[in-house]
């Protein structure tokens, strides 16, 4: 091991309560921890995808009740939860895709500048947003 | 980095990692491509969507093989992405390997309802 190897400092036991939110992420690094986050949502809440999925294809009747979950609630579920959670899919879902477009398209091309980073990282945190704005609209009925 | 033997021996060539790095980014493209083959029905259909139209879209045979194929890229991908998270911020290996269980256990029986909503179709 070479002298300069052993001199980096090292962070350990870093507490995630108090030290994390301290440290001032660029807008890439954003993108990057909200890539984890969008994807353990949509792994966490992937029953509901295929319940989603299970009730709008199956019969009428159960498209009835997809519909109608949205509306007036289901059991002990209310209505509001289920247009929350769906939600927080479509953010999730759009920040995970255009972000995992913008790892494609650096993978593919090699553009691992600094600026493209940046700017591409601004870039996709405007449109997940912008399109969540836009489809959350839809969701809860504005037009 | 001379001695590469006994304990010194530096444990990698297993390739598994480009592997799996690779099989995420296919996944992911697919996942894509499939995404935008669902939207271009909705939005080329005509009229409102009601049940017919959107039950519709899945009911071909083509559409059953590819939403079929696009299932297990998807948990193969999920899978990938869990295990990944689980190896950064978990560190007792007991507690670990509980989670990748869990998440194998949870990807299998949603992939499972998945198929089964798909082919009664």
């Amino acid at each position: 091991m070479t002298e300069l190897a052993k001199k980096r400092p090292k962070f350990r036991n870093i507490n995630a309560f108090t030290d994390l939110p301290s440290y001032r992420l660029p807008p890439a690094g954003i993108v990057s921890i909200l890539h984890r986050i969008s994807g353990a949502i949509m792994f966490l809440l992937l029953p509901l995808i295929i319940w989603m999925f299970d009730t709008s294809v199956s019969s009428e009747f159960s498209f009835a009740k997809f519909k109608a979950a949205f509306n007036q609630g289901l059991g002990f579920v209310p209505a509001w939860l289920f247009n929350l959670l769906v939600l927080a899919l479509i953010w999730s879902y759009l920040h995970h895709l255009i972000a995992g477009l913008r790892h494609l398209y650096m993978d593919s091309t090699h553009s691992v500048t600094k600026e493209f980073g940046k700017s591409s990282a601004v870039l996709t945190l405007a449109l997940s947003l912008g399109l969540t704005f836009a489809l959350g609209a839809k969701l809860f009925g504005a037009y | 980095m001379s001695v590469n033997y006994g304990s010194k021996r530096i444990v990698v060539g297993a390739h598994y990692g480009l592997r799996d790095w690779l099989a995420q980014r296919i996944t992911a493209g697919l996942m894509a491509l499939f995404t935008l083959v669902v939207l271009l029905q909705v939005i080329f259909s005509k009229g409102d969507i009601g049940y017919d139209k959107w039950a519709g879209i899945f009911s071909p045979q083509w559409m059953k093989a590819l939403t079929f194929a696009i299932i297990f890229s998807l948990i193969y991908h999920v899978w990938v992405g869990m295990r990944d998270i689980w190896m950064d911020y978990i560190k007792p290996v007991s507690v670990r390997l509980v989670l990748q269980i869990f998440t194998m256990v949870w990807l299998v029986a949603c992939a499972g309802w998945a198929i089964q909503v798909l082919w009664r179709l």
